[in-house]
């Protein structure tokens, strides 16, 4: 009697033992992954006697404070700024056009084009920023803003391609047949009928596109020449210590992904929760 | 009328976005090619020569540096997967309601700039820093001891920059899987753990494949990470920080070009033989 209550209770705590050892595991890694960050928000508040941001000194929000107004700061960020906004515009229209031709149009060449598309995602960068200079240098082109603009725009691209071709992929034709056959033309059912549906696609896709220019060092440097974009500034000033300023603006960007997540899951419960009032 | 239009529309829809990865793509890997065939010098400049002598040179010169490349990104590679694995198990299999908060919690870190990840990471990291210095102050480690510069600082600097590649294709994966199928070896008397590697292991596959795929080849083209975390100790630098000097320091371009070249040779001879051995027609298909 005692045995089997004795093997009863032990088979529920040897699965109870690993079935807390997966969740303890994940918690410790997403401190892990978190670690830099937290580093990096508590720094940002950090009262450094030099340029060695290294150690805690004391609690201060000059930093925060002191940031705006200096030209060497918001130069670059106006830059960056400036280059994400139109590589994402100019990157998110060419790619929902491929994405439209690729799942819309049998035509010949499509397995190359889709391996063609896929190629640029996949390769190191440092390859795609390496054979850009090699063009820029072949043509005594001068290197800055334009050839920064340019070659996000061409790695951004492919990322758009994809994200919205999968927003295409579950998509009901009949919507569009229907729009045809109440006599609107190709340009109105386009507009009027797939853009308002594969919008979301869109949308991701222009917002992904917009963080990996922003966010862009590896290929930003060999197209850079003299101009600096934030990234390239953010590493110019952090040679040795990083200087608060630093923490403070990674902490604002940061914040402002944190915001955005938190009202696109809102926007997304209200959108499904709508979905299933309708079914 | 409408034939032809249908023949043109896909032509048309192409044509702005195919044009540009041609020109700032494709164009510039020719370029590349060209010019790694050139030889001169930056001030009396270069003409191409077909000098393709340099291909063996440079293979001979930094053949230690595509080695211990190989080994960061293959060790990268392996450590992300073991680590990634259980992650992604338990997101998928376990998250509930939770899934895609914690997807989110996984992928919210890398919307901070890598640059500002990877120097606070050095930061943390550095001799005297917020970790090992109270270690040493306690004396639980050696007053010179240090961890910045090292090999294997490069490759936890590269296993945390590229883990989210791996979580989120290994999720995927898992998240597909038809739980019935786990079922039903249990109910055939399988332990938990046959159940796992015989059936949700081998379904994960694709997704295993997919992750590895993407943690290697840019780990193995990296070159920020022997800079910052391996604090540009030339005993850790990895084929990218030579290419990236010779490119922008020393603008040596022909060698730097054909040192690309031999990269991009390498990562796809690699694939291929790594598709051979795991049969990716059947996992894709």
């Amino acid at each position: 009697m005692a045995a089997t209550a004795q093997a009863q209770r032990k088979v529920p705590l040897g699965r109870r033992l690993s079935d807390l050892a997966l969740p303890i595991f994940t918690a410790v890694l997403m401190i892990f992954l978190f670690a830099p960050i937290a580093v990096m928000i508590i720094f940002s508040f950090n009262d450094p006697a030099g340029r060695q941001n290294i150690t805690w000194q004391g609690f201060t929000l000059r930093n925060y404070i002191d940031l705006w107004g200096r030209s060497q700061i918001t130069t670059p960020m106006i830059v960056s700024l400036a280059i994400a906004a139109l590589s994402t515009i100019v990157a998110t229209a060419f790619g929902t056009m491929i994405a439209l031709a690729l799942t819309r149009y049998q035509f010949r060449g499509r397995g190359m084009t889709n391996l063609f598309i896929f190629i640029p995602m996949t390769a190191p960068e440092i390859i795609l920023g390496a054979s850009l200079l090699t063009l820029w240098v072949s043509f005594g082109v001068e290197r800055g803003f334009f050839t920064i603009l340019a070659s996000h725009i061409m790695f951004c691209i492919s990322f758009v391609v994809v994200t919205v071709r999968a927003r295409l992929a579950g998509f009901n034709r009949s919507l569009e047949e229907a729009g045809m056959d109440l006599y609107a033309n190709g340009w109105t059912t386009f507009w009027k009928v797939t853009f308002p549906i594969i919008f979301p696609g869109v949308l991701s896709a222009a917002l992904l596109a917009f963080a990996l220019s922003i966010d862009d060092y590896v290929i930003t440097l060999f197209s850079a020449g003299s101009t600096v974009t934030f990234p390239l500034w953010v590493f110019g000033v952090s040679r040795l210590g990083i200087p608060p300023e630093v923490n403070v603006l990674g902490t604002l960007i940061f914040l402002l992904a944190v915001v955005f997540i938190v009202v696109q899951l809102g926007m997304q419960r209200r959108e499904r929760r709508a979905a299933e009032a309708r079914a | 009328m409408r034939s032809l239009g249908r023949r043109i529309t896909p032509a048309l829809l192409l044509l702005p976005g195919g044009a540009w990865l041609i020109a700032f793509f494709a164009i510039p890997m020719a370029f590349m090619l060209v010019i790694s065939l050139q030889t001169g010098t930056f001030d009396t400049g270069y003409q191409l020569t077909w000098n393709f002598a340099i291909y063996p040179e440079v293979i001979a010169e930094y053949w230690d540096l595509y080695v211990r490349s190989f080994i960061f990104a293959i060790l990268t590679t392996f450590i992300t997967l073991a680590v990634g694995y259980p992650v992604a198990y338990f997101i998928a299999f376990r998250g509930g309601r939770f899934k895609n908060i914690l997807l989110l919690l996984v992928i919210l870190p890398f919307f901070v700039s890598f640059v500002i990840r990877t120097l606070n990471w050095r930061m943390i990291l550095s001799d005297n820093g917020i970790v090992f210095g109270p270690l040493k102050d306690i004396g639980l480690l050696p007053p010179d001891f240090h961890f910045l510069a090292t090999p294997a600082s490069v490759v936890f600097g590269l296993t945390y920059n590229f883990l989210p590649f791996m979580i989120l294709p290994l999720y995927v994966a898992l998240e597909k899987i038809d739980r019935r199928l786990i079922e039903a070896a249990t109910d055939l008397y399988a332990s938990r753990a046959t159940a796992f590697w015989r059936i949700t292991f081998v379904l994960s596959l694709p997704g295993v494949f997919a992750g590895s795929l993407l943690v290697f080849i840019p780990a193995m083209g990296d070159f920020i990470t022997a800079e910052v975390i391996g604090a540009g100790n030339p005993q850790v630098f990895m084929v990218g920080n030579i290419i990236q000097r010779k490119f922008l320091d020393s603008l040596d371009y022909p060698s730097a070009s054909a040192l690309a070249f031999v990269l991009v040779a390498a990562v796809m001879i690699l694939i291929a033989i790594y598709a051979r051995v795991v049969g990716s027609e059947r996992l894709t298909s």
